[in-house]
């Protein structure tokens, strides 16, 4: 197998994720392409560890899901009560803590 | 130096002497005015009862041999701190005897006097505590068996003298001359202090006993550094060059005090100091040298400001600076002089003190007029004043068989006893200051006690006639007392070595000397030129009428003299001015270099942080963007690190 088009789909995941984090003011988007960019470096972690043979990568990924999935509980509900608050879900609208 | 024993009898009392006085002001000063009705009394008999006792240890003292006259009294341990032992005691010896009988004694009467003439002050009991103060701390300075002692009875006297130099405290003269006379006393006490520290640095201890016996273990360096600044102290107290415009300013201050600190006895603690430490001048010619020049240079300045003067109690200032110079060359002698020094000392402390009680009992009599432009023809008026001022005055210039010529000659003498050119100079120094004092002196008989009576026409200073009379007994009969003294004394002291040899124990046997002039040459050409120096003043002063007011188109060296010699400037311009420089520049250094460092190293955190603060936008994506963009760096930087 060529791993080359593993990685690249999985860079082209990731740059999606950054762009969409950078860009996005939607504070559900920007956490959905937090999620792409995890789920872009797992996909990288899974092809290694399949061209290698060996199993380590993909107890990485394992442990990534896993801290995905209790990221989402905390950040999800972070933003659930900043929205009940304030009304909104832009990123840009929480920008208190500064100088 | 005799071998001490410890004090035993009456003198293990001695602690009394420095404790009486000290409980007579602590009394005076704590009761407040519940005081004043006895304030005075109690000052009194306090110092009386001190004599006293001071007279029985004379006595018992003098009935012992002499290799028992030396006793110490061990009070306390006062600084035991590791390697230095500081001992809080008193030392019994001819010496301090001398002066514990010269303090109480000149002290007594001049409180008695004070009584009179203090009688119309506010305060006269606050004034006879810190007269009480006074002894207790002389006595203490004389008394003390250690030179830490010393100097704690030393800053005392500098203290009490302060005090009463400033009584007059809401006259900025009187003010401002007490506090001359502090600072100028520091620069002395600074000398005495690091004299001090040599001590303690070079043999650990700083008791006259340890420090004498072990003076072979200095370096003849530091012999000499410890015989300087001794000096120095002593010039600062006994008012010698260059350290003495503060004793004529000191005039400022009532005139019991003139006489009994400024003429008697605080001031002649200079000349207690180095006789008492001669096992190291005995050991430093060189420093010696110094002693001699310093107190022939200052006798002659003395004698040339007392001559241009018009102030009574600054004349005699002046005459004190002076006749203490003599003191101090004839202790700077060495063996063949500490001995005549204390006897000058002794004569001067009577008749001086006679002096300024006599100027004191004519200035209450004039209605605190100082000038002597303004008196004259007082004889007729104040007959005792003027019969107890004149024995005083023949004893000062040294006209046999008063005192001051005994003491005076015998110095002369021995001045000329040196070796060399010293000889010459010294001796010659001393008999031209004998011939000016004469000089001076007579000017003041005449200008105060005989002439026309100038007074007349004067009103005083509020607008009154004068009203010169006699002072009351309280104030005449301790001037009666000093003048007996004054005529007396010396004789009694000088004949057969009577006080060199009771002080033998102390100050080690009076050599002879045989100088380049005999004693009696020495004695004829003295009293000669003292006369001539009357007979010129006569001419001068006596047969002509003087005017009130003060000639201003004069010569040069009156006018030099009437300005202290430049003293003041001198000091001035050396010492003043430049010390004022060298603060305003630290102070520049320190507001522009110092402060501008601290300042500026928190002006550029501040603004820079204030600045860099603006970074935080709270803007999430910004912050994602950095993260992004340093994450790219490190990854760039790792992979340049792999394919470079």
């Amino acid at each position: 197998m060529t791993p080359t088009y593993y990685l690249l789909l999985s860079a082209l995941l990731f740059s999606l994720g950054a762009v969409g984090v950078l860009v996005r003011r939607n504070a559900i988007v920007v956490f959905m392409c937090v999620e792409l960019m995890l789920n872009a470096v797992n996909l990288t972690l899974v092809t290694f560890s399949r061209m290698h043979g060996e199993l380590d990568g993909q107890v990485m990924g394992f442990f990534v899901m896993v801290v995905a999935a209790a990221e989402v509980v905390v950040g999800l509900t972070i933003i659930m009560s900043i929205f009940r608050t304030r009304r909104s879900a832009s990123v840009d609208d929480s920008n208190l803590l500064k100088y | 130096m005799t071998e001490s024993v410890a004090a035993s009898g009456l003198a293990s009392l001695a602690w009394l002497l420095l404790a009486l006085p000290a409980f007579g002001a602590a009394v005076l000063l704590l009761a407040g005015k519940r005081a004043d009705k006895w304030g005075h009394l109690l000052g009194c008999a306090t110092i009386i009862a001190a004599f006293a006792y001071g007279v029985a240890l004379f006595f018992t003292t003098l009935g012992q041999g002499p290799e028992e006259r030396t006793s110490e009294l061990h009070l306390f341990d006062w600084i035991p701190v590791g390697a230095l032992n500081v001992e809080f005691g008193l030392r019994i010896d001819p010496l301090s005897l001398t002066f514990v009988l010269l303090i109480t004694g000149v002290g007594s009467l001049i409180h008695i006097y004070s009584i009179g003439y203090m009688a119309h002050e506010d305060g006269r009991r606050k004034f006879f505590a810190y007269l009480n103060l006074f002894v207790s701390a002389m006595l203490l300075l004389v008394l003390g068996n250690g030179f830490v002692t010393l100097y704690f009875g030393w800053e005392g006297v500098g203290l009490a003298s302060y005090l009463l130099i400033g009584w007059y405290q809401y006259k900025p003269e009187a003010a401002t001359a007490a506090k001359k006379a502090f600072l100028m006393n520091r620069v002395g006490d600074l000398g005495l202090a690091i004299a001090i520290f040599i001590m303690f640095k070079e043999l650990g201890t700083t008791q006259y006993t340890d420090v004498f016996a072990r003076v072979d273990e200095l370096s003849s360096g530091s012999i000499l550094a410890i015989t300087l600044l001794l000096l120095l102290g002593a010039c600062g107290k006994s008012g010698q060059f260059p350290l003495q415009a503060w004793l004529p300013d000191a005039m400022a201050g009532p005139t019991p005090v003139s006489a009994l600190i400024h003429a008697a006895t605080m001031v002649t603690a200079g000349v207690y100091l180095i006789a008492r430490s001669h096992p190291l001048y005995d050991l430093s010619p060189d420093g010696r040298l110094v002693v001699m020049i310093i107190g022939a240079v200052t006798l002659l300045i003395g004698c040339l400001i007392g001559m241009a003067y018009d102030d009574f109690k600054k004349v005699l200032a002046y005459s004190t600076v002076s006749q203490i110079g003599y003191m101090i060359l004839a202790v700077g002698l060495g063996p063949v002089g500490y001995a005549l020094g204390i006897l000058h000392l002794l004569a001067h402390g009577f008749f001086k003190a006679g002096l300024f009680l006599g100027a004191g009992s004519v200035m209450h009599g004039m209605n605190d007029e100082g000038d002597i432009r303004r008196m004259g023809g007082l004889a007729k008026y104040m007959p005792i004043t003027f019969a107890t001022w004149g024995l005083g005055y023949l004893a000062l210039i040294g006209i046999p068989p008063f005192s001051g010529f005994f003491s005076k000659d015998a110095i002369i003498a021995a001045a000329f006893g040196e070796p060399g050119w010293r000889g010459y100079v010294f001796g010659g120094v001393a008999l031209l200051g004998a011939a000016l004092t004469a000089f001076y002196m007579t000017r003041l008989l005449l200008l105060v006690f005989l002439g026309k009576a100038r007074w007349k026409d004067l009103k005083t200073a509020d607008g009154k006639d004068y009203h010169p009379h006699e002072s009351p007994l309280s104030m005449t009969i301790p001037m009666i007392v000093l003048a007996v003294g004054s005529v007396g004394i010396g004789w009694f002291l000088e004949s057969g070595d009577r006080l060199a040899g009771w002080l033998e124990p102390s100050l080690g046997p009076l050599e002879e000397t045989h100088g380049v002039i005999d004693h009696t040459t020495v004695a004829i050409l003295s009293v000669g030129l003292s006369l001539v120096g009357v007979a010129i003043a006569f001419l001068l002063f006596g047969r002509k009428p003087q005017p009130v007011e003060r000639p201003l188109r004069v010569s040069f060296p009156v006018r030099a003299a009437r300005a202290d010699l430049y003293g003041n400037a001198l000091n001035e311009a050396l010492f003043a001015r430049p010390g004022t420089w060298l603060s305003r520049a630290l102070v520049f250094v320190d507001n522009k270099g110092v402060d501008g460092l601290v300042n500026g190293t928190a002006a550029l955190l501040g603004g820079s942080s204030g600045r860099l603060r603006r970074l935080q936008t709270g803007f999430v994506r910004s912050y994602a963007l950095s993260m992004l963009l340093g994450a790219i760096c490190v990854l760039g930087a790792l992979l340049m690190v792999r394919f470079s």
